[in-house]
């Protein structure tokens, strides 16, 4: 089975004359995180983008599961084993947690919309939708906040629900999109304690501010500035690249 | 588009109970001995015909959250369909004339629907309506198709084969009934179903939908067809009881009073739509009946009435009656604890 | 077609998309800065017509009319942005909707009590009514071009309104971002209301000028929203420059639509707004 699930190659996206990603190339490899990194504006949102459908690319190719998807919809990307959670909580604010992450669950259930069968079934009763969904509130940690309206959780509660949905949709491709963002001291170390235990089934990129976490998780590391990629290796040999250490992890930068 | 209401989806027992206690009057109306009884039946009837038209568009708006500006357009081909369908000298069947003719509906939905339904937000509103008004010049502009002034739908439609005579207006009401109250549940098990599920997903965050791996556009042009459909059935009741078609069924102002039904009642749990409709005709023949006052002719601009309570409605009760309800139920609920 | 009738056909193209644009400059403008969508567009148009009627009646002179009458469409509009609109800006498009709705139905009321319900002719001024011949028995009518003269104008008084001016500056910034345009010490409540008049003026002066060609009637205004309407879906929501060419495509596609295949007449500029929109699905110059 191939360990290699993602590979994008000199991915590029232009907006008129700028170049928000410039000849980036990636790869996700199973039971391995790959941690972007970069100041603000380095293109880190428009490559997670790219990757999962919400931005077609001007040139470069990616490969998922060994189909290649640049320019695809999102709900192809998604359908063929992608799964990606959103930096700004992306959820279903009126739902309760169950039915945001039922919602997710369900979308692996192959019937077409127009199939009557899907307007008389109860959805609720979806047994297999049921089961993933459990498993993965479950894995999220969320299981006592289970029948609790969205809206009213918490905000380290709504990015794991983040992650719930991500998981949901049983993907093997991970774009997490800062996971941490906006938590407190336990709800971070939970969160990583997560992101280790989801690792050997998943291939994952994680784009994250949060440098101790990144060093503590990442097996690789690209740097990005600019729309391009400054380094790129282990966390050892990136940081000790002096490019690197110019650019963003010298002074100034947190 | 707009911020995704909580839409009012389990009725609060309370109000389910009195929702039955009103479907048991409308089924024991026509047994009450009443002075014009026959004027009385027929308004209800058609009452509870842009009911069923009220609940098509509750199935765009309030679960999918698709505000549609055009949705009479399906209503009045099916009343057109019927029309043309009609020969000069002897009823069709109802058990195939009325499938088809929503079907008919449901086909134009379908075709406008692939065009439409890739807008989005303030676009959607206005194509719709735009299409919407394609639909009535032309039958407006053309002779063939009836003109300006419409068609006569020369017959009833013979619903002999469910033994039933149309021309009886008690019968009508009743099969009007049954038929409102048959898609009302249909549409209710829709709702919590999986389909129904994922439009309401789709209303409140198209793009994580999107995201987790639905194909919104299938999702939104299968309700829009649905939608298109249910209204087609409204549509071709409306002709069979009045006998009589024009562009005007097609027209922007039946789109903008289905509209207003579905608000005032409540969007999101069809219940909604069934109160809004009647709540919407009730309110627009008090204001038309109102006398004159001081020489003030009130009741012919009722217009002026009927415009001021729909901003009042708007600011507010703005989750319509049923909103409204379900808000002092919670209040009562509160108080006695 | 001769080239005579070309002609003719073509400056009436112009002149019907001209006076199309008036109307959904305002609208396109309105939504691109607010957000807010107004199905009542159509009436400040027909109540246009029917204040230059009125006026032109008591004045004796139709010019004057549209000049008394532009100034209070300002302050109507201005009036109407400040009691009413700009509590909307922050709600649901279909809070928007009812409100327009019901709105349409006060001002159709409103005309109603104050002007009846009967159709008027307005009188073309004197100086103006006559016909510039264009071969030995075809002539066209001065009016016509007086009011594309007219729409030309307050065109390219927008353009340099919000192209070259500090407040179009501001206009512009306000539409691109609101929070930042209020943080900088603009007054956004200003150029909302501004930006509303104009709108409701336009709508008001296009109705004022086109009176004395199409007659004054109730339903002017429910039938010139639907094709401002397309023009703002073909054009493109917030861009004045979409709303121009979409207004002359408009124009010469009903125009030309009408003349050439009456079977499909009405139907033609739909097709051409489907057709756009399997391109352009956001429009053809969509900010």
């Amino acid at each position: 089975m191939s360990q290699l699930l993602l590979s994008a190659r000199r991915l590029t996206k232009r907006f008129g004359g700028l170049a928000a990603v410039n000849e980036v190339s990636v790869d996700l490899v199973r039971d391995r995180i790959h941690a972007v990194i970069g100041p603000n504006g380095a293109g880190k949102s428009t490559l997670t983008n790219l990757l999962s459908g919400d931005l077609a690319p001007t040139s470069g190719s990616i490969t998922l599961n060994g189909v290649e998807t640049a320019g695809h919809s999102p709900e192809a990307i998604s359908r063929l084993g992608l799964g990606r959670s959103y930096q700004k909580t992306n959820i279903f604010l009126p739902f309760t947690v169950w039915d945001n992450v039922r919602l997710a669950a369900q979308s692996r259930e192959r019937h077409a919309p127009w199939n009557p069968l899907r307007w008389l079934q109860s959805a609720a009763s979806l047994a297999s939708v049921n089961q993933r969904c459990e498993r993965a509130i479950e894995l999220a940690g969320l299981a006592h906040r289970a029948k609790t309206v969205a809206a009213t959780i918490s905000h380290g509660e709504q990015r794991q629900l983040e992650v719930a949905m991500t998981l949901a949709t049983e993907p093997t491709v991970l774009l997490l999109d800062e996971p941490l963002a906006g938590m407190g001291q336990a709800e971070a170390e939970r969160m990583v304690a997560l992101l280790l235990r989801l690792k050997p089934d998943h291939a994952m990129m994680l784009v994250e501010h949060d440098m101790d976490a990144v060093f503590a998780l990442a097996d690789q590391l690209t740097v990005m500035v600019n729309g391009q990629v400054i380094a790129s290796g282990t966390p050892a040999q990136v940081r000790s690249d002096p490019a690197v250490q110019a650019a963003y992890l010298g002074d100034g930068h947190a | 588009m707009s911020t995704a209401k909580a839409q009012l989806e389990q009725l609060p027992r309370a109000m389910q109970v009195l929702l039955a206690l009103g479907a048991l009057a409308l089924a024991a109306f026509p047994l009450v001995p009443l002075e014009a009884a026959d004027f009385y039946l027929q308004m209800l009837t058609q009452m509870m015909i842009l009911a069923i038209f009220a609940m098509s568009l509750d199935l765009l708006q309030g679960v999918s959250g698709m505000v549609s500006l055009g949705h009479a357009a399906y209503f009045g081909l099916a009343g057109y369909a019927l029309a043309f369908l009609t020969p000069a000298d002897a009823p069709i069947p109802l058990w195939w004339s009325l499938p088809l003719a929503a079907a008919g509906a449901g086909l134009a939905a379908l075709v406008i629907g692939f065009f439409v339904v890739r807008t989005h937000g303030i676009y959607f509103i206005m194509v719709t309506m735009a299409f919407a008004q394609m639909v009535f010049f032309l039958f407006f502009d053309n002779k063939a198709l009836g003109g300006s002034d419409g068609l006569y739908v020369n017959f009833r439609p013979d619903a002999s084969a469910l033994g039933i005579d149309l021309e009886n207006k008690t019968q009508f009401y009743y099969l009007t009934l049954a038929l409102l109250l048959g898609i009302y549940l249909f549409l209710r098990r829709l709702l919590f179903s999986p389909f129904g599920r994922a439009l309401a997903g789709i209303r409140v965050n198209e793009h994580r939908m999107r995201a987790v791996g639905y194909g919104s556009f299938g999702h939104k042009l299968t309700a829009f067809t649905l939608a298109g459909t249910l209204a087609g059935v409204a549509g071709y009741l409306w002709a069979a009881q009045t006998g009589f078609v024009n562009p005007e069924l097609m027209g922007f102002h039946m789109s903008a009073h289905a509209i207003m039904m579905v608000i005032l009642g409540g969007m999101g749990n069809f219940a909604g739509a069934i109160v809004g409709a009647f709540a919407f005709e009730y309110v627009m023949h008090v204001f038309k009946d109102l006398p004159a006052i001081g020489g003030f002719d009130t009741g012919k601009h009722w217009q002026l009435w009927m415009g001021a309570f729909i901003v009042l409605v708007v600011l507010v009760a703005p989750r319509g009656l049923l909103g409204l309800g379900e808000k002092l139920l919670k209040r009562r609920g509160r108080a006695s604890e | 077609m001769d080239f005579a009738n070309f002609l003719i056909q073509l400056l009436n193209s112009l002149q019907y998309g001209l006076l199309l644009f008036m109307l959904a400059a305002g609208l396109t403008l309105i939504f691109g800065i607010m957000g807010v969508v107004n199905l009542a567009h159509g009436s400040f148009y027909m109540l246009g017509a029917y204040l230059a009627w009125a006026l032109a009646a008591r004045f004796g002179n139709l010019p004057l009319a549209i000049v008394v009458g532009s100034a209070l469409a300002v302050g109507f509009g201005w009036l109407l942005e400040w009691l009413l609109f700009r509590h909307f800006y922050h709600r649901d498009h279909l809070d928007q909707v009812l409100l327009t709705f019901g709105l349409i139905y006060i001002f159709e009321e409103m005309r109603s009590i104050l002007w009846g319900d009967d159709v008027h002719a307005v009188a073309v001024p004197e100086a103006v009514s006559g016909s510039i011949a264009l071969t030995d028995n075809l002539s066209y009518p001065v009016y016509r071009l007086v009011v594309s003269a007219v729409c030309i104008a307050l065109a390219l008084g927008l353009y340099g309104l919000i192209s070259r001016t500090r407040l179009g500056m501001k206009i512009r910034a306000g539409a691109f971002n609101r929070e930042m345009t209020e943080a900088l010490g603009i007054n956004i409540r200003l150029i909302h209301g501004v930006v509303f008049a104009l709108g409701v003026a336009l709508a008001a002066i296009a109705g004022m000028v086109a009176a004395p060609l199409s007659s004054v009637y109730p339903g002017m205004g429910s039938s010139v929203l639907i094709m401002c309407f397309v023009v703002v879906v073909i054009g493109g929501i917030g861009s004045v420059r979409g709303a121009l060419v979409a207004a002359l495509l408009v124009g010469l596609v009903d125009t030309f639509g009408k003349v050439l295949l009456p079977q499909i007449a009405g139907m033609a500029v739909y097709m051409l707004m489907a057709a756009v929109l399997l391109y352009k699905p956001e429009g053809l110059f969509k900010q």
